[in-house]
């Protein structure tokens, strides 16, 4: 089967789960539910792409294929921020009741985040880019024991309501912050368009990049920049989802076996569509919200990792 | 031309590579040699600027190789380093069209795919074009890698032990090419080389290195004699010659 056939048929999936989910056992008033519905299905295909785009480029700049962007502890970062808030201002207050600031507030602090750790750690000459990534991991374990710290002396009452801030769910997305969302991914694709060919190229790996003309270091500090972006705005929009860029690009790179990052993303991204649809349809309808879908992924997907991580093994061993 | 002059470069203090100044002759085969850790590939790796130097410079027709654009060196000149590992899935042609990249940007006009062909040609690579990189040998592989490099049309074509982990006849087969793309083509080739016979045999220039200084630069003829080898290798090596090519016979050596 070629790929663009490949593409066509999940494409075909992806409208389909979109009816599915739009249409199924719609009780009550339609023009109730059927926007309702449509908000969710959007915030589901933004994060989806923005998900899967950072991921492919973060595992093509780092030549290794079971890293995600959130190893960097961008996530984290994310906690930090909601806890913080939640503790010093509380869930009455403005920075929380304003989706607008709170949106505002942790994506900027994620980037900044990854921005300092970039300027500081992202020196291709002097120490592979590894080093930087276990610092940041170090410094994402970190966050996170400091997070748990405050949440333990938070009051209950608040902390239930930071919680179901810190899990990822589409059942709470605002549709204004789609808007801004929306926004950054295309700003995003706009510069990806000009640079997908020389991510073509880096898969070949730094030498032979830079033997090819890239401008490698750059281009590597470029993707970071961008991927870390593109998580921070998935991120704030519906909470962390820790494996999920993981399974939907090593899906694509199996089901396309190519080295063309357009065709690597696009694939991802209507995998990503489809799993979350699909996910959300079964967290509604099936399982009737007694759980959520970032429940669902990480154990998908943890049991994708483990067996991602038997394969690697096997294939360097 | 490319000017090699006064390069110094310290790996945490401790220098590899120190004060090296060699001219490349356009049109020929140059090879470095020295014993390991002599700063053969480190220098290689600054002259294609995948490191630094730390002072000094390397010049490609007058200007600073930092100055030049990254395509526009691209065209120039080429490198290929020894260990090629890569993530993903690539048939031979696909990699061997990389090399067009600077040139065509990822998207390959008739020419670019007239080059590709030639390439695998020289190679002789074309009944295995369309075969995946990771179900090919070792020695496969290496032709594939030098594959893209003739396709990239790079009047310098620089290489790094290519010769590694290859048997016998795919090393002369491999070294017989770099010599027709220097008779046929009038390129120019630098090349790391372990084996000194490969290099007595097929060079016309040689660079002898020693703890990253340099030991002798010279002719072929200049240096595979037995007084400069003892000084490169700490070893006696004596030189005889055969069908006119200089062999040195190392293997039962006294040193």
């Amino acid at each position: 089967m070629r790929n663009s056939t490949k593409l066509i048929l999940l494409f075909i999936l992806v409208i389909i789960s979109i009816l599915l989910y739009g249409f199924y056992d719609i009780k009550g008033g339609f023009d109730y539910a059927f926007p309702r519905r449509m908000i969710r299905v959007a915030a589901m295909i933004i994060t989806g792409i923005a998900i899967s785009y950072s991921t492919v480029v973060f595992q093509t700049i780092t030549q290794n294929r079971i890293l995600t962007p959130t190893v960097i502890g961008i996530g984290s970062m994310y906690e930090v921020v909601q806890t913080l808030i939640y503790f010093f201002a509380g869930s009455m207050s403005i920075w929380v009741i304003n989706k607008y600031l709170n949106f505002g507030v942790a994506i900027i602090a994620m980037i900044l985040f990854a921005l300092l750790l970039y300027r500081f750690l992202f020196r291709p000459d002097k120490y592979p880019i590894y080093l930087l990534l276990l610092i940041g991991m170090i410094i994402g374990t970190l966050l996170g024991s400091l997070v748990t710290f405050l949440q333990v002396l938070i009051d209950p009452v608040e902390y239930l309501g930071l919680q179901s801030q810190l899990f990822a769910s589409f059942t709470k997305v605002k549709a204004e912050l789609l808007y801004i969302a929306f926004g950054i991914l295309i700003l995003a694709f706009i510069y990806g368009y000009f640079v997908l060919r020389k991510l073509d190229v880096m898969s070949l790996g730094r030498e032979n990049a830079i033997n090819l003309g890239i401008n490698y270091d750059r281009l590597v500090m470029n993707m970071l920049i961008l991927s870390s972006v593109l998580i921070a705005t998935s991120t704030a929009l519906v909470g962390s989802i820790t494996f999920f860029g993981l399974i939907v690009a090593n899906l694509s790179y199996q089901f396309f076996v190519t080295y063309k990052h357009s065709v690597l993303i696009l694939g991802a991204s209507l995998f990503s569509i489809v799993a979350l649809i699909g996910g959300q349809f079964l967290v509604e309808h099936v399982l009737e919200l007694r759980t959520t879908i970032s429940v669902i992924i990480n154990f998908v997907g943890g049991i994708y990792f483990i067996y991602l991580l038997l394969k690697e093994s096997r294939a360097s061993g | 031309m490319i000017e090699i002059k006064r390069l110094t470069k310290k790996f945490s203090k401790k220098p590899v590579v120190e004060d090296i100044s060699v001219n490349i002759e356009p049109g020929t085969i140059t090879s470095f040699i020295g014993p390991n850790g002599a700063g053969k590939s480190t220098l290689l790796s600054m002259v294609s600027r995948l490191l630094n130097a730390d002072t000094g410079e390397v010049l490609l027709d007058q200007n600073n190789v930092k100055k030049w654009k990254s395509t526009e060196f691209a065209k120039r000149v080429s490198i290929l380093r020894q260990a090629n590992f890569i993530n993903v899935r690539l048939t031979v042609r696909e990699l061997v069209a990389f090399g067009r990249y600077p040139y065509s940007k990822g998207r390959l006009t008739g020419e670019d795919e007239k080059f590709v062909d030639q390439a695998i040609e020289y190679m002789n690579l074309n009944d295995m074009q369309d075969r995946f990189l990771d179900e090919l040998s070792g020695g496969q592989k290496q032709r594939a890698f030098i594959a893209m490099v003739i396709a990239q049309d790079t009047d310098y074509i620089l290489l790094d032990e290519p010769l590694n982990n290859l048997d016998m006849k795919h090393s002369v087969q491999i070294m017989k090419i770099l010599r027709k793309l220097v008779n046929e083509l009038g390129r120019t080739v630098v090349i790391v080389l372990h084996d000194i016979n490969f290099a007595s045999v097929y060079s016309d220039r040689i660079v002898a290195m020693k703890d990253g200084k340099l030991v002798k630069n010279g002719t072929t003829k200049e240096i595979i004699n037995p007084e400069i080898l003892r000084e490169i290798y700490d070893m006696n090596i004596p030189v005889q010659e055969q069908n006119g090519c200089r062999i040195c016979v190392y293997f039962n050596s006294q040193t």
